[in-house]
């Protein structure tokens, strides 16, 4: 039961991180690539029905998390104290940068709000790579179970580390050029003309980059926790987590330029899912690695108690399915290019 | 007390009670959005879509500010009340899980269908939505109370054997008792929020002598709702509610009335101030034997007063707890009073010439976020010293490697980031309200004349 648990988390999260990250990446590449009034209206419009419900995928993987692994969830959001509060107060300011900017046609307004919303969007887009860059990197657990991590300490592995080293901020660039990439592939599906041309060149610029970080951060994870490799040494069928991802690179950089933006946009969504879908391969059964892998906190040791996890699974099956049906439903809703000129972004 | 239980007891009472202002005005207006698109669809009535539209507007900014600090609310369970979320996540994660699951995906995804679809959708799938907003909000309330009723009254779990709550019983834990009138109570007061918000604005319109068409019938539905809700806050709501703690936390019942001493027809204090060196009330204004008639409906009933509990057992902040329950009560009767009054001139047709009246309701909108703020309050500080009631006192369940300064830093950041948002959201509500429901100090009632004799 518990197994099911870590691998509906982990879904849960790619899925906030696929949906989520595109409009993070279009927060990121916002102030760039969307250079007039209109174009950033149509960036806004392209994200404004949907923002708010990718988000919460964030809340319902939280929760869910809190449900399945209540000591994963008292630990790790304690010891992440400052970085996670860090993270609301981004997720507070982009939310009103989003949602606050189209109410007063004044430039400065205007131009607050959009630098307010594209600056939290990358910070959080590095942050977020940051965390899994701790969660694989291993935090100072001790036999209570709990931790404290300072922002930063020397920005080498120590025995003390900080939220912010070298790998870890290693890991948040490639989130920010990964979201960058994703948000770019989106704004090229949605939008068209200049803009859409924009995207598709600045997610063409963060290629290389990404192919360099994914391959940089791959090495470097063998070279800090070499025993990341010892599941995939068990189980042969994680070789798929590689091929996937390699070719999603490669079909991201031959589907742009040839104007298939929607095989792009789902080619990068499948690199994010498998990346991410492959760090929790590689952890497995381990939920949270300490330093000192004595206390490492495992599924066995955080989970609840049986029977909550079982109730759980019947409800949890019902709310996906509903929420499924609903984004579709939006989605379709709202599919097509973004025209101006209805609702209010 | 340890300055880092303090630091960390304040940063969830200040981030909560920011956040409660949103949600009650959200849970309202997403009821009074229904009624009024439904009358616009049953009448085709433009009038009635251009009030929702309007305060479908409203309700977006506010939502936004809801949903923004309602983010830091789940996850301060993790990050400053670690050692409470070990204990009893295993029970409480559930309602928490559900909450993100059932209502939060419905309430986001037709909020945007609702806000930017209307051109998209046919007429009854934009009514639809919005009902599905309505639903979702009210569903994510009864999820919350649920998660609270536990601490309040834990029932449906077990004790592990490494110490933590487990779930025994999904249904005696969702359907505790406690939450079913809690909730009732909660939601009636959300209701109140809504209504008087509504009445205000089209007090104000009415009174600045524009758009009177719409202004109308914010005050019709406003006043219709506000009387309604604001009797059944009382009775039945609250009077279960009070019956339900002075059954199951008889010592909390005490300290909310300043009892010092237990006496058979106990009186009801209106007005005092507690002297807890003294253990009486400084000027008080009682009403003989009213407290045993309320609690027990027998006017000579033994009520137990604080000398009945031990002192460790007793609320850690009885003034301030009296004084939250005396503010909440004291509001929630004067919110029947004017609601009635003004009923009575709306039936007679008096009311929309009725200045001095329009004026109390249009003063009126502040106090019902006052009185909710006060009710909550009351039910948590009424908790102390517990934090799960009788099974974790509320200095065990902080972080304790999340140190007095670090939880001071990130509560003075979010004190700067909400007095931000509080600054901003009043801004943008007031400009919504000045620019009115439809462009110019017209409305498509003045095409309409019949529409002017409702």
């Amino acid at each position: 039961m518990a197994s099911l648990w870590f691998w509906i988390v982990a879904a849960m999260v790619a899925t906030y991180v696929v949906l989520d990250g595109f409009d993070l990446g279009a927060g990121a590449i916002y102030l760039v690539a969307a250079k007039t009034n209109d174009e950033r209206r149509r960036v806004l419009r392209a994200i404004g029905p949907v923002w708010d419900g990718n988000e919460v995928w964030l809340l319902a993987a939280g929760g869910t998390l809190y449900f399945a692994f209540p000591q994963l969830y008292a630990s790790s959001f304690s010891g992440f104290y400052l970085p996670l509060t860090i993270v609301l107060w981004l997720l507070i300011l982009r939310g009103i940068g989003i949602e606050f900017r189209v109410h007063i046609e004044n430039p400065v307004w205007q131009e607050f709000f959009d630098v307010v919303f594209s600056v939290s969007s990358i910070l959080l887009a590095v942050f977020f790579g940051a965390a899994l860059g701790n969660v694989v990197r291993g935090v100072p657990l001790d036999a209570t179970g709990y931790f404290f991590e300072p922002l930063w300490t020397t920005f080498k592995l120590g025995p003390q580390t900080g939220i912010l080293d070298w790998y870890t901020v290693l890991i948040g660039v490639m989130g920010l050029v990964t979201l960058a990439a994703h948000g770019s592939y989106y704004i090229a599906l949605k939008t068209d003309a200049d803009l859409g041309r924009r995207a598709r060149g600045f997610a063409l610029l963060c290629w290389p980059l990404q192919f360099f970080l994914t391959f940089s951060a791959m090495v470097a994870t063998y070279f800090i926790r070499p025993e990341i490799m010892t599941n995939y040494g068990k189980h042969p069928v994680g070789i798929l987590v590689p091929i996937v991802v390699i070719a999603s690179l490669a079909v991201m950089l031959w589907a742009n330029p040839k104007g298939k933006e929607k095989l792009a946009f789902v080619a990068s969504s499948l690199y994010i899912s498998f990346m991410l879908v492959g760090a929790a391969f590689a952890l497995y059964p381990v939920v949270l690695s300490a330093r000192n892998h004595r206390y490492d906190l495992t599924i066995y040791n955080t989970a609840a108690g049986s029977h909550g996890l079982s109730v759980g699974f019947a409800w949890w099956m019902l709310g996906a399915v509903l929420a499924i049906a609903y984004f579709v439903f939006v989605y379709r809703m709202f599919r097509g290019k973004v025209q101006l000129g209805e609702g209010h972004y | 007390m340890d300055s880092a239980l303090l630091i960390h007891r304040l940063h969830f009472a200040f981030t909560a009670t920011f956040h409660y202002l949103f949600p009650q005005l959200t849970m309202g207006l997403a009821l009074l959005i229904v009624v009024l698109k439904t009358i616009g669809l049953r009448r085709n009535d433009p009038v009635y879509h251009e009030a929702a539209r309007f305060w479908g507007r409203i309700f977006g900014i506010n939502f936004v500010l809801g949903v923004v600090t309602g983010i830091p609310m789940e996850f301060q369970f993790g990050t400053n009340w670690s050692i409470f979320s070990r204990f009893a996540g295993g029970v409480i994660g559930q309602t928490l899980a559900m909450e993100g699951m059932f209502a939060f995906f419905l309430e986001s995804a037709f909020l945007g269908l609702f806000l930017y679809g209307e051109k998209r959708l046919s007429p009854k799938a934009h009514w639809l939505s919005a009902v599905a907003v309505f639903a979702g909000s009210w569903l994510s309330g009864y999820f919350i109370i649920a998660t609270d009723a536990f601490m309040q009254h834990p029932v449906g779990y077990f004790t592990a054997s490494d110490g933590s709550l487990q779930l025994a019983s999904f249904w005696d834990f969702v359907l505790n008792p406690w939450a079913g009138w809690q909730y009732a109570h909660n939601m009636s007061g959300a209701a109140i929020t809504g209504a008087f918000i509504m009445t205000s604005v089209g007090a104000f319109y009415l009174l600045s002598g524009k758009w009177t068409a719409h202004a109308r019938i914010f005050v019709k539905a406003g006043v219709i709702a506000g009387c309604l809700f604001s009797v059944l806050q009382i009775f039945p709501t609250g009077d279960r509610q009070g019956k339900m703690v002075t059954d199951l936390q008889p010592v909390t019942l005490a300290a909310m009335e300043g009892l010092f001493q237990g006496q058979s027809g106990a009186p009801l204090v209106i007005i005092g101030q507690p002297d807890q060196q003294q253990g009486k009330i400084d000027n008080p204004l009682q009403v003989p034997k009213m407290l045993s008639m309320l609690t027990y409906r027998r006017w000579n009933a033994n009520v137990r007063g604080l000398d009945s509990f031990p002192k460790q057992d007793w609320p850690g902040n009885i003034p301030l707890l009296y004084y939250s329950y005396h503010i909440m009560v004291g509001l929630g009767t004067f919110f029947v009073a004017v609601m009635v009054v003004a009923s009575l001139l709306l039936w007679r047709g008096w009311l929309f010439n009725a200045k001095w009246m329009l004026w109390i309701l249009m003063l009126a909108a502040p106090f019902p976020y006052i009185a909710n703020t006060a009710g909550w309050m009351t039910a948590e500080l009424g908790r102390q010293p517990w934090l799960v009631y009788g099974l974790m006192r509320t200095e065990a369940g902080y972080s304790k490697l999340v140190s007095a300064g670090n939880g001071m830093f990130t509560l003075l950041g979010f004190m700067g980031i909400y007095m931000v948002l509080g600054i901003l959201g009043l801004f943008l509500l007031w400009r919504e309200i000045e620019h009115g429901p439809v462009a110019g100090h017209e409305s498509a009632s003045n095409l309409h004349p019949a529409a002017e004799a409702r």
